[in-house]
């Protein structure tokens, strides 16, 4: 608890930053070097090979618009079910809460490849062939229960009394849910949307199993590494770190901005949650 | 429920349940009920199926008991999870305790930030990083020899060491996060007063912050094991031929030998495992589901 504490502490922080950060960077610094096999050393000088290849490679093209739509259905399915369920569980109690709920936290804590197999013998019996609608529902059961536990977090701050107004002043039941409800959870759902769609395209084991002939990035990626290596990959790593590192300094200024505003506007309103 | 019915009616209410018990029965529990049913039948041609031959048997277990490679696989897979759960703990607590008691506030968003960065890429290209760093002629040996630590180059993907710094790699903020939550809920006037009293800092650590961060560390563990046991990534690209992984030969049921019925008995106690994982830890640390997620 002391200066020099402090120190080494911060200095602990450098180190696993720059542990999760340089293995990036080794992987960037491959996709650059004109050697056959992906390595920054020894460095056999700068090209942009691996992304002209990369380019003329129809499987990428087609598994990238694969993995876009698996995701948009997992966000389409996975919002309203998750939604639905903490709204559900919200207004339950004793030990049917408790029951539902560990049902459907259940899936977050089971292993991909249980999930991805037992959607595709499940559907296999109705002879639904495997292919990518199955990997949808797969990653459907686990996903869903991210939505639902950030709804039903939001869902606690939620001022009942507001839906009895408006039922007592003779709205009806949608509106209540269109125009109270559904403004409170906004941000919870957006957030979802966000967890859910970056889940999908993560996802992999459950892809695995359930894809039948189809490839999604995460699938095509791995057999790539698997069956000859070569620095596509990496240009393809590059281009993913560029993507995200563009999205995360774009959101890093604008929070700053923010908070520039808000420091010049004075100190916050009480009520922030 | 009716509550429900009172605020949102007849139709929204059944929309609910109807969207609640599509998720919940159709998605989670009939197909681990038909993986679980499927595990006591035989595979089998098709003109067999519905046949005299298609009976309720523990053959595919028995399978895996008579495989002494496979029980051995088994309890690799669970030592070597259970080891890169206890060392993310190592690695994670340090900094969570950091990030959530000392660090300046203003700070914390951009470190978060760049923390996530290889979160956001994928764990495919996260193992391939180490696969280049961890090779015998890679950056990490001429380093080390350039420095003179070690002479000859170390071939580092032999048994499991490749595979555990991997897996340590992808899944260790899965640890950092819950502690650091779990921390950060932790009144800092709590710390001072044990400091006041004269606790040393280990003290503090052992008998103030690490009982509040229980649950914290609870949710990381189990997810860090969950994950480690269940990855099919990581061990596929770093292990070598004298380490295998239990979800590997769940692969080679399903995909290789199109046994799909040994495949699921297989999978099934990859289940069986990370739920006696989840109620042992849940034991032990004394916290409950709802405290684990989230």
């Amino acid at each position: 608890m002391t200066r020099k504490s402090d120190w080494l502490f911060r200095l602990y922080l450098l180190i696993f930053l720059a542990y999760l950060l340089l293995p990036l960077v080794v992987m960037g610094g491959a996709a650059f070097n004109n050697s056959r096999f992906p390595s920054v050393f020894p460095w056999a000088g700068f090209t942009w090979n691996w992304f002209i290849e990369l380019w003329n490679d129809p499987r990428l093209l087609n598994s990238f618009k694969n993995t876009l739509l698996v995701a948009l259905a997992v966000v389409a399915l996975s919002v309203p079910i998750g939604a639905a369920a903490a709204i559900l569980v919200n207004s339950l109690g004793g030990w049917v809460r408790s029951t539902l709920y560990s049902l459907m936290v259940a899936p977050i804590l089971t292993p991909g490849a249980v999930i991805g197999i037992s959607t595709l013998l499940f559907w296999n019996r109705f002879s639904v062939p495997a292919g990518l609608h199955l990997s949808v529902l797969g990653q459907v059961s686990y996903i869903a229960a991210f939505v639902m536990l950030l709804v039903l977090a939001r869902l606690q701050s939620f001022d009942r009394s507001l839906e009895e107004a408006a039922l007592d002043l003779g709205a009806s039941h949608a509106t209540v849910l269109r125009r109270i409800l559904l403004p409170h959870l906004y941000p919870a759902l957006g957030a979802g949307a966000a967890i859910a769609f970056f889940q999908s395209i993560e996802n992999f084991n459950v892809t695995l199993f359930t894809r039948g002939p189809y490839d999604t990035m995460t699938v095509y990626v791995f057999s790539k590494v698997r069956s000859g290596i070569t620095p596509t990959i990496n240009a393809l790593a590059v281009i993913l770190i560029g993507v995200t590192l563009i999205g995360a300094i774009a959101y890093e200024i604008s929070r700053r901005r923010k908070q520039a505003a808000l420091e010049a506007l004075g100190p916050p309103p009480a009520d922030d949650e | 429920m009716e509550d429900l019915y009172r605020r949102y009616g007849k139709g929204l209410t059944a929309a609910f349940c109807l969207l609640t018990a599509f998720w919940l029965l159709i998605l989670v529990i009939l197909p681990n009920l038909y993986l679980f049913e499927n595990s006591f039948r035989l595979y089998l041609p098709i003109s067999d199926v519905g046949g005299p031959k298609d009976v309720y048997t523990i053959r595919n277990y028995l399978t895996f008991l008579q495989s002494p490679i496979h029980v051995t696989v088994f309890f690799w897979t669970i030592i070597y999870s259970s080891i890169v759960t206890f060392l993310c703990f190592l690695i994670a607590y340090p900094l969570a305790y950091y990030l959530s008691k000392k660090a300046s506030p203003k700070s914390l968003p951009t470190i978060f930030l760049l923390m996530t960065v290889p979160l956001w890429v994928s764990e495919v290209m996260r193992s391939f990083a180490w696969f280049i760093i961890l090779s015998l002629k890679g950056p990490l040996n001429i380093f080390l020899i350039d420095i003179g630590i070690i002479e000859k180059p170390i071939r580092w993907m032999m048994g499991f060491r490749s595979v555990i710094i991997g897996l340590v790699y992808t899944y260790v903020l899965f640890m950092l996060f819950p502690i650091y939550n779990a921390i950060q809920s932790l009144d800092t006037n709590q710390i001072e007063a044990a400091d006041d009293l004269g606790a040393r800092w280990w003290q503090i650590h052992w008998r103030v912050i690490l009982p509040h961060a229980k649950p914290g560390i609870a949710s990381g563990s189990v997810m860090v094991f969950m994950l480690a046991a269940g990855s099919i990534l990581v061990p596929t690209l770093l292990a070598s031929t004298t380490s295998r992984w239990f979800t590997e030969i769940i692969q080679q049921w399903m995909f290789e030998s199109q046994d799909w019925n040994t495949g699921s008995a297989y999978a099934f106690l990859l289940l069986i495992l990370c739920t006696v994982f989840v109620t042992v830890v849940m034991r032990l640390f004394r916290v409950k589901l709802s405290d684990i997620a989230k």
